[in-house]
């Protein structure tokens, strides 16, 4: 999977819980979850288990901790699905 | 000094309405919410009648985001809200504005008995699967008590006193007291209380279980034994919320409020399972100590209270309550007061009952009149021997009331009494 096919299917899970006034406009690679796209820190687990569900793999408790913004995201689902 | 303190907002979500303007037609018409339920009769339940409330998808869009309703589960919770936010508007009242500062002069009470109990259910299955990181991040939002009134705040911007009490059937009336005193000792300007309780099988189940509700009208669900009537056989377990804003009558005029009505006083108390009392019944000394601590401290006499909005389950406990009223008014036959019960339209909605009734009282006596208690063409005869027919209407009655008492006791011996007057 190239890294613009995760993004396509990364960016509608985001969107999801975007606060409202945030438009998914601001969903770039580069995007900081929390602090950018200002997504309630406790959604961040929701994110993960969508991921889950959408790419078929599972996280792990320090893979938690490397997900800051898109990116990461994206270079941790391409380490998971080449296992 | 304290200060006096008044109702300027309601709001309910009731089996029979969704909305006071809908609520109230029901209740003037003694439209009964109570349905027949094929989920109650596939599990085995003696009684396959419930009574809930009914929302659509789009009246919870109303209220909630789709984020916020993204695996939201609790009934209760949705109740709360719908009921919360209606009383905050009836009141006429903003929302914080803006991302910053929240109302610091507005809390919130708005107790249950129990809450998400389907999110509940739903965890328990995941974490037994080995699979507690499945969860999600609402679960503890959905299955804490404080649940409701944590929502609630967030939605309002709530920067005052935020909890929530629980006391079995007599929560709403606690909760309210327990805004009224914030409020009456200065701590708050508003105060938007309540109660609420869950749908469905896994909260009615214990009920069941333990024989409280009716087997004998599956078949009748319109039908159903009132409160009072001789024929009584217990309660259909019901769910909803009532909500009203508290708020000092100062404020109130200041600001051209609607004031539905001021809250005297009240008192709540504990039987503490002896002299008859246990952790399922009441042991009447208490009730009547109630009862007469609840017009001492809104400074009434007995012979005042226009109307009485009666706990009355439709079970064989309603005989003893009216003796207790009896007694503790000292007033019997013609000059009992007028008594209704709204559980033979709603059903037994637990740790909502209170709150809910609380709502149909206090429109009775802004509007003047008496709602229906419907199903009761026969009273029971012990009743009949203690007060008159005539103050049990079974059709909807106009008359002007300007005090007016409700009472609700609960499991664990819990006792509490509000005393209303028409401002």
């Amino acid at each position: 999977m190239t890294t613009e096919e995760i993004f396509k299917l990364l960016e509608p899970i985001i969107k999801t819980y975007l606060p409202k006034d945030v438009p998914a406009s601001e969903i770039n690679r580069e995007s900081d979850l929390t602090r950018e796209l200002n997504i309630n820190s406790a959604h961040l687990v929701d994110i993960i288990l969508d991921i889950e569900d959408v790419f078929n793999i599972e996280f792990k408790n320090d893979d938690m901790e490397k997900l800051r913004n898109v990116n990461d995201a994206i270079s941790l689902i391409q380490q998971k699905i080449s296992v | 000094m304290k200060n006096r303190v008044v109702i300027t907002g309601l709001g309910v979500v009731a089996p029979n309405g969704v909305g006071i303007p809908q609520f109230s037609e029901a209740i003037k018409k003694g439209i009964s919410g109570i349905r027949f339920f094929p989920q109650l009769r596939d599990l085995n339940f003696s009684c396959h009648l419930g009574a809930a409330p009914i929302i659509s998808e789009e009246k919870k869009r109303e209220y909630l985001t789709d984020l916020q309703l993204r695996n939201f589960n609790s009934s209760g919770i949705l109740y709360g809200i719908i009921a919360g936010m209606d009383a905050l508007r009836d009141a006429k009242l903003e929302r914080a504005k803006g991302s910053e500062t929240p109302l610091w002069e507005l809390g919130i009470i708005f107790g249950s008995g129990t809450s998400g109990i389907e999110k509940f259910r739903e965890a328990i299955y995941k974490i037994d699967d080995n699979n507690v990181k499945r969860l999600g991040s609402s679960s503890v939002a959905q299955t804490m008590t404080s649940g409701c009134s944590a929502y609630l705040s967030g939605l309002i911007g709530a920067g005052n006193w935020v909890t929530a009490n629980s006391s079995a059937c007599a929560t709403g009336a606690e909760a309210l007291l327990m805004g009224y005193e914030h409020i009456a000792n200065g701590k708050a300007t508003y105060m938007l209380c309540g109660s609420t309780s869950d749908s469905g099988p896994y909260i009615w189940g214990g009920f069941d279980a333990i024989k409280v509700t009716t087997y004998k009208h599956n078949n009748s669900p319109g039908l159903v034994a009132g409160p009072m009537s001789a024929t009584a056989s217990g309660f259909v377990p019901g769910s909803g919320a009532g909500a009203y804003l508290l708020e000092s009558l100062e404020s109130a005029q200041k600001r051209g409020a609607k004031i539905y009505a001021e809250i005297l006083g009240g008192a709540i108390n504990n039987g503490g399972q002896r002299n008859g009392g246990s952790m399922t019944a009441p042991n009447s000394t208490a009730i009547q100590k109630c009862i007469e601590g609840a017009l001492k401290n809104s400074q009434v006499e007995a012979s005042e209270i226009d109307y009485i909005n009666g706990h009355l389950t439709a079970t064989l406990k309603d005989p003893d309550e009216i003796e207790n009223w009896s007694k503790a008014l000292d007033r019997r036959g013609d000059e009992f007061p007028y008594i209704n019960s709204l559980k033979g339209m709603v059903g037994h909605c637990l740790a909502a009952c209170g709150s809910i009734e609380i709502v149909s009282a206090v429109l009775q006596l802004y509007e003047g009149f008496i709602f229906p208690n419907i199903n009761c063409e026969e009273l029971h005869p012990k009743i009949a021997s203690l007060i008159s027919a005539e103050k049990i209407s079974t059709k909807l009655h106009k008359t002007p009331l300007d005090t007016i008492a409700k009472a609700s006791f609960g499991f664990g011996d819990v006792n509490a009494c509000v005393i209303f007057k028409k401002i």
